[in-house]
């Protein structure tokens, strides 16, 4: 009996270490988001103050006012351009290939799949130098469809709806033949309907990866009025290395509508990373 | 439509089957195969922007005697053999505590931990800038007052430093995705395993060892190798913080291939990088899909 207690008290004690180190940790994780926020309404001096002022209770503009002297509104656009089209056009491709890929056999099918699946396992990064060259030799390198365009390529999309079209019932694909259905018909009144928690995840995914993805908008843009966030806010970070305010403020504008769809969608992008996870 | 309806079913099916397939195969050649065949084909170049003549394997040679490459390469491998390890354990970690929590906790946990990924690598590195901050941030700051140092800190301009602390903050972008993971990957147990062992007396760490540690090995598997991918492949920290430096000690294959195309200009080396970074991260993948296909 009293081994039980003993190891109820363990467990007790382990289990309070335990979140006790879990809360502590948090610290580094929420840090940074509280500090953006906290530090873009401080003014110039009250940034750079040693102590620090954990709680602002001056509230100053000063460092919005600033950032906005920068073509900040810009960036803004070109972020969501980018994101909105990159999101749009890999839903589109990636619905209607996953369709088929999971639900037609035909001549090749296997192949195609066999591609993708050997293109995945391949680091993105490494295409992106050859990528730039390719780009430019089109003749739409420095525009935003430079950054739009190769992310539509990347095959990630097609196997998370390849997962999600699994499900539609082939019964039902057939009955709507047998009906008279005509394949785009089948495609738009009963596939899409059934996969709609799939493009959500996907979409949602498509968004936040493509406003945070820095290395292709590094290489991709370099006119400083066509600008993202991400490389507006690295160029500030370059010419005005210690105004922490501004810094703050850049940083704010860039992770603040992106934190509000993650918490809004939080259940869809979730549910798209396990799925991801599955055959990712 | 008349035509289509007198061909074979088969014939009908191809043809519907590659009209639907046809943009992602046009985005998936333009932007993806063409790039990996050139990539791959302009590294036997000396290809700059005003030269491009064919010299075989020179390229590679030339890597293994490129004491800058080698050093990446080592630092590259020093990141994933410290990090790795500390995120898989940390996620699963944290993965079986939150579990045994009320759904709302373990929400409000994985969003925070999720916190910095979805805030985005430039915008975290503003905050740990000010904290490495020599003059101006708080570590030295703090360690000042507490009386461990003496005199200001170079943080990301030492050598023995900055590599730590890129780690760190790498460590903080990263373990979002496996705690995701993991709890899911524990909600998908037979709770009544579980239960039944607990029943008979089985300890905690018994519990775990025999019954979740081989339920949640796919995970586990998964977690280690896209962890690993995407260390090996470490950009936007280094290039944010340290552009490499000093003295490329914190310099990664990733950073080296950007500075040696973009800056240097020297797109046929920069692209001999590639391939052998992607051939490395391509023998995981390669043990990866082994590992699991050997499951299924």
């Amino acid at each position: 009996m009293s081994k039980k207690i003993i190891s109820k008290i363990q467990g007790i004690a382990f289990n309070f270490t335990s979140m006790l180190f879990l809360t502590l940790a948090t610290i580094l994780f929420f840090f940074p988001f509280y500090w953006i926020i906290t530090g873009s309404f401080k003014s110039r001096i009250d940034n750079m103050k040693l102590p620090p002022i954990w709680f602002p209770l001056n509230i100053s503009l000063e460092s919005w006012e600033s950032l906005f002297k920068q073509p900040a509104f810009n960036w803004l656009f070109n972020s969501i351009f980018i994101s909105l089209f990159t999101m749009i056009l890999v839903c589109f491709v990636s619905t209607l290939a996953g369709y088929v890929l999971a639900k037609k056999r035909f001549i090749g099918v296997k192949f195609i799949f066999g591609v993708f699946v050997f293109a995945m396992a391949l680091p993105k990064q490494v295409v992106l130098v050859p990528l730039v060259r390719q780009v430019a030799a089109m003749g739409f390198h420095n525009t935003m469809w430079a950054v739009i365009l190769p992310a539509v390529g990347w095959p990630f999309g097609i196997f998370l709806m390849k997962q999600f079209s699994e499900t539609v019932p082939t019964e039902l694909l057939q009955a709507a033949k047998i009906d008279g259905c005509n394949e785009v018909k089948i495609f738009t009144d009963i596939v899409v309907p059934i996969v709609k928690p799939g493009i959500a995840a996907l979409a949602i995914f498509t968004f936040i990866s493509s406003w945070n993805d820095y290395f292709l908008q590094l290489i991709m843009l370099n006119n400083r009025a066509k600008l993202t966030l991400q490389l507006g806010l690295a160029t500030l970070q370059g010419e005005f290395g210690t105004d922490y305010g501004l810094l703050m403020a850049g940083a704010t504008l860039a992770a603040i509508p992106i934190i509000t769809m993650f918490l809004t969608f939080q259940k869809s992008f979730t549910q798209g990373i396990m799925i991801g996870a599955v055959k990712g | 439509m008349n035509k289509i309806k007198k061909l074979s079913p088969q014939a009908r099916e191809t043809i519907v089957g590659y009209s639907f397939l046809a943009p992602a195969i046009f985005f998936f050649l333009t932007f993806v195969a063409i790039p990996i065949i050139t990539g791959m084909a302009t590294s036997m170049f000396n290809y700059t922007q005003k030269k491009f003549v064919f010299t075989g394997i020179e390229n590679y040679i030339k890597l293994f005697n490129d004491e800058i490459f080698i050093k990446s390469l080592f630092n590259t491998t020093k990141l994933v053999v410290i990090s790795v390890p500390i995120i898989v354990l940390f996620s699963l970690f944290a993965a079986l505590v939150l579990y045994e929590k009320h759904p709302v906790v373990r929400a409000i946990f994985r969003g925070i931990f999720y916190l910095p990924v979805v805030t985005g690598s430039v915008a975290v590195v503003v905050v740990w800038k000010w904290i490495f901050d020599p003059y101006n941030g708080i570590l030295n700051y703090l360690l000042l007052n507490l009386g461990v140092i003496e005199k200001e800190i170079q943080w990301l301009g030492t050598k023995e430093f900055a590599l730590w602390a890129i780690i760190i903050i790498l460590i903080t972008t990263s373990v979002g995705q496996p705690i995701i993971l993991y709890i899911s990957a524990l909600g998908n147990l037979d709770v009544s395993q579980v239960e039944a062992a607990r029943i008979d007396g089985a300890s905690e760490w018994q519990v775990f060892r025999h019954i979740k540690w081989p339920g949640i090995m796919p995970t586990t598997l998964y977690v280690v190798v896209i962890t690993t991918i995407n260390t090996f492949q470490c950009f936007s920290l280094i290039q944010l913080l340290t552009s490499g430096g000093p003295n490329y000690n914190t310099s990664t294959i990733m950073y080296l291939v950007y500075e040696t195309a973009f800056k240097k200009y020297q797109f046929g080396y920069a692209n001999a990088m590639g391939v052998i970074l992607a051939v490395v991260i391509g023998l995981f993948s390669l043990v990866q899909f082994k590992i699991f296909s050997s499951k299924e």
